[in-house]
């Protein structure tokens, strides 16, 4: 028998091959372990091929616009902060068209977390260069090549004194299982940047190319930022995975004075109650 | 009695405090106010005035013509000295001079009186004071009203202050000869007064907005001042947004996850968050969105008014949804406005607006009591539901059932795609074409059965009407009362404007049918209602009287300009 199947929704339409089904199983398997139902998460998503991942599941969803995923998440988590909320967007979504909101969704610090399935290439729109292409990669619309920097997001995230900031790698769905755990368990905003071959588009990072690369950390201590720096500059011959930078940080709903009161769809509204108080 | 002072200065000189407490000392004695704002896009320097008319009646608009004019600065005199009416008075400071010498002028020492009273910092306390002398008001019991503002700063702070607006009250009654004011207050109780972008943030309020994300624009910002300022009173959530963007999707996100939300900005702060309005339409989420018109395009004039953007709100966001565009006229307007924009978001899951502008956003009024009971109030969401829940099930009013994502037994599933009745990603043509009826056909005639008519100011059979909507309300009462005196004048005006109200049968319709002529006054440059209501109703408007300065009408001008265009054939 199929395990999990009660969290599965359609069949996926992604390529045979494709990354996006590990990180799916590995989704299932962490949600599995938290012991979360359908009911108790939601999951907000953007535009590309990660970002259908909430129809291949069985869970509350919120498909939003390309980049816009966290601006969704923040305002849902602020409406019921009982829910576990998890966005999940491609490299061209969240670090290209949501750039601006992923930095500042790491200065509020929610406790929501982002799983970015980070593909290094555009695929929806079939093959272009993303934010996070290599400079080698050429494609219809870069012929000559990616001429803008490789954009780092661990570094950004280090740098923007994210309170967690994680990378996994789809080819080993275990390790991967279990960073979404901890990522989805650490209260404040966690990113969770995880490596994902494109079969189809992109023919430079690989499954072989990335195996060659990939470690887990050992050691590594995440609250030391200076190191975590080192880490996340890390890429190349040996690519770093694992935890990579945590920070303690109070949440954004824990500073919310409003919402010391509980959640604030539970806290109602009493048009008498308020009429009586503009006139107090 | 009905008299207008004009405070003049630069920007930073406390022009903004000076007519607040005049509002404050008029409203308590219990005269009827309006007052508007007209200041530069800056913090220092540069003119700006504060203009308050105190009328012993209900009054809706400035005039441009004025009795008393505090001139703070030089420039002020200079400019402002041709708008006094011949009985009209200047107030300044004893180093600055008028322009002419016609005993036109009071000079006060507002220095050295505050520095009399403790602190030269009083000397707009002691220009108040003064202006209260040179109308002859009496001024007893109002030291509690004076201080009120000051209290903050200390009993000693307040009490200093109090006696500064004395000295200045003092010395210009003894030494304004030519002063021929002599007006005591009237019978009324206390007033109370209200903003544009006050009522509108009370009217969220009052329906039960529990989240507010915007970012900063003139002249939308006061709404999220107000709601931030009264957070935790009302248990509200109110946040900054990087940009618009983020806003209008927070706010999305927020009510998804069931609370009632809004976002607010100007033309183009809105421009950015025209996607997630089609984002709202296609997910169904209910939203309030406050527009806040400056003058466009682009950055325009960022503290200036205008009436430039109806057509863009009612016709912008890709694709083909169903929305809901009010647009007040004044702050009770406004009030019960933003209430029924609410309601409709959420009974009908649909993006609704309040088309406001600076004019009405920074203008006061004196305000009629509230009526409560036309507040309404009533939770359209379902907390219960079973594992079969779908949030885009077909009806036959088009409405599915809203439900809360982690109240219910089943999964809340909503998707920018177009999407199946549970919520998934189709591409089916039928299911398409189901839900583009669901969404638009099925919803609109429920939608436009709570749609009102304009409302109709005048006498059965008038010659001439005039047709206006939101902001200009005031301006065209004062109008049309004093029309009235010449020629039977009446006002259709609207403030229920998409979907177009029905008008035919109403007595708006009758008005209509009925007048010799019918005059459009809209402040922007190309007519644009004239030209909606053409288009919806077949009736064209025999002249237009459009102001596109960036300046709001004022009574006796507009009045000067419709004796024009009723003189001409």
């Amino acid at each position: 028998m199929e395990p999990y199947q009660d969290l599965k929704g359609q069949e996926p339409a992604w390529c045979p091959g494709c990354g996006n089904f590990a990180i799916r199983e590995a989704l299932i398997k962490a949600i599995k372990a938290l012991g979360l139902a359908p009911r108790d998460f939601v999951i907000v998503s953007g535009i590309g091929q990660g970002a259908k991942m909430p129809h291949y599941l069985k869970c509350n969803t919120f498909n939003g616009l390309h980049g816009r995923s966290l601006p969704v998440a923040t305002g849902l988590k602020v409406a019921n902060h009982d829910l576990w909320v998890i966005a999940e967007a491609g490299d061209g979504d969240i670090y290209g068209e949501g750039g601006n909101h992923l930095i500042h969704t790491m200065r509020r610090n929610p406790n929501i977390t982002l799983l970015v399935h980070n593909n290094q290439i555009y695929g929806l729109t079939k093959g272009q260069a993303s934010p996070t292409s290599v400079p080698e990669l050429s494609s219809k619309t870069q012929p000559f090549g990616v001429l803008s920097e490789t954009l780092n997001p661990l570094a950004l995230a280090v740098a923007m004194n994210a309170s967690f900031v994680a990378r996994g790698f789809a080819g080993d769905v275990e390790g991967l299982k279990d960073l979404m755990i901890q990522a989805i368990q650490h209260k404040g905003f966690s990113l969770l940047d995880i490596l994902q071959p494109c079969v189809t588009f992109n023919k430079v990072n690989t499954y072989s190319w990335y195996r060659e690369r990939v470690y887990y950390t050992k050691d590594h201590d995440p609250y030391d930022r200076t190191k975590a720096f080192e880490k996340a500059l890390e890429w190349g011959e040996k690519i770093p995975l694992g935890v990579i930078y945590k920070s303690k940080r109070p949440c954004f709903e824990d500073r919310i004075p409003v919402l010391s009161k509980g959640p604030l769809v539970q806290q109602g509204f009493d048009l008498k109650g308020v009429v009586a108080e503009i006139f107090k | 009695m009905d008299i207008s002072i004009r405070i003049g200065g630069e920007a930073g000189q406390g022009i903004q405090s000076i007519g607040e407490l005049l509002l404050k000392i008029f409203s308590h004695m219990g005269f009827w106010l309006f007052s508007h704002q007209d200041y530069m896009s800056r913090v220092r320097g540069g003119n700006n005035f504060y203009q308050v008319r105190i009328a012993d009646r209900p009054v809706h608009s400035s005039r441009e013509k004025i009795e008393l004019l505090l001139a703070l600065n030089q420039e002020t005199a200079r400019l402002w000295e041709k708008d006094l009416t011949p009985d009209g008075l200047m107030l300044l400071e004893g180093s600055l001079s008028p322009m002419e010498t016609s005993g036109r002028a009071l000079q006060v020492p507002f220095t050295s009186l505050a520095k009399e009273a403790g602190a030269a910092i009083y000397a707009n306390t002691v220009a108040t004071g003064s202006l209260l002398g040179m109308l002859g008001f009496p001024i007893e019991g109002l030291s509690e009203v004076v201080k009120s503002g000051f209290l903050k700063k200390g009993e000693a702070v307040a009490e200093q202050n109090w006696k500064a607006f004395e000295l200045g009250y003092l010395y210009a009654k003894r030494e304004c000869l030519t002063c021929a004011f002599h007006i005591a207050p009237p019978a009324y109780s206390k007033r109370k007064i209200l903003s544009g972008n006050q009522a509108i943030a009370w009217g969220a309020i009052l329906s039960g907005v529990k989240f507010y994300s915007a970012y900063p624009m003139t002249p939308s910002t006061g709404i999220l001042n107000h709601l931030a300022a009264n957070a935790m009173r009302f248990g509200i959530v109110v946040e900054q947004a990087e940009d618009e963007i983020s806003a209008i999707n927070m706010v999305l996100g927020a009510s998804f996850g069931g609370v009632r939300a809004m976002t607010g900005s100007s033309g183009g702060g809105f421009a950015l968050m025209v996607e997630g309005l089609s984002l709202a339409a296609m997910t169904e989420t209910p939203i309030v969105i406050a527009e806040v018109q400056r003058p466009g395009p682009a950055t325009g004039l960022p503290t200036r008014t205008e009436q430039g953007d109806l057509l863009f709100v009612l016709f912008t966001g890709h694709g083909e949804f169903p929305r809901v565009c009010f647009a007040p006229g004044d702050p009770e307007q406004a009030i019960y406005l933003t209430n029924k924009a609410f309601d409709m978001a959420e009974r009908f899951q649909i993006p609704c607006f309040i088309i406001s502008d600076q004019y009405l956003a920074d203008s006061t009024w004196s305000i009629k009591e509230i009526e409560w009971d036309r507040i309404v109030y009533k939770d359209y969401r379902i907390k219960n539901a079973d594992s079969n829940y779908l949030r885009h099930k077909i009806t036959p009013d088009g409405v599915s059932p809203l439900a809360i994502p982690g109240f219910i037994e089943g999964t809340v599933v909503t998707d920018s795609d177009e999407h199946d009745e549970e919520g998934h990603i189709i591409e089916s043509a039928s299911i398409r074409k189901q839900m583009v009826e669901k969404r638009l056909y099925k919803k609109l005639p429920h939608i436009r059965k709570e749609i009102s008519p304009p409302a109709y100011y005048g006498p059965k059979v008038p010659k001439v009407v005039l047709v206006g909507w939101g902001s200009t309300l005031g301006v065209l009462l004062d109008v049309t009362e004093d029309l009235n005196k010449d020629i039977p004048t009446g006002l259709i005006h609207f403030t229920e404007l998409w979907p177009f109200p029905e008008i035919r049968g109403t007595k708006a319709w009758e008005a209509i049918e009925r007048a010799e002529l019918k005059v459009g006054v809209e402040n922007n440059a190309s007519g644009q209602f004239a030209w909606l209501m053409k288009a919806e109703t077949g009736i064209a408007l025999d002249k237009l009287i459009l102001r596109y300065d960036g300046r709001p009408f004022y009574s006796d001008q507009l009045r000067e300009e419709l004796n024009g265009t009723l003189s001409r054939p």
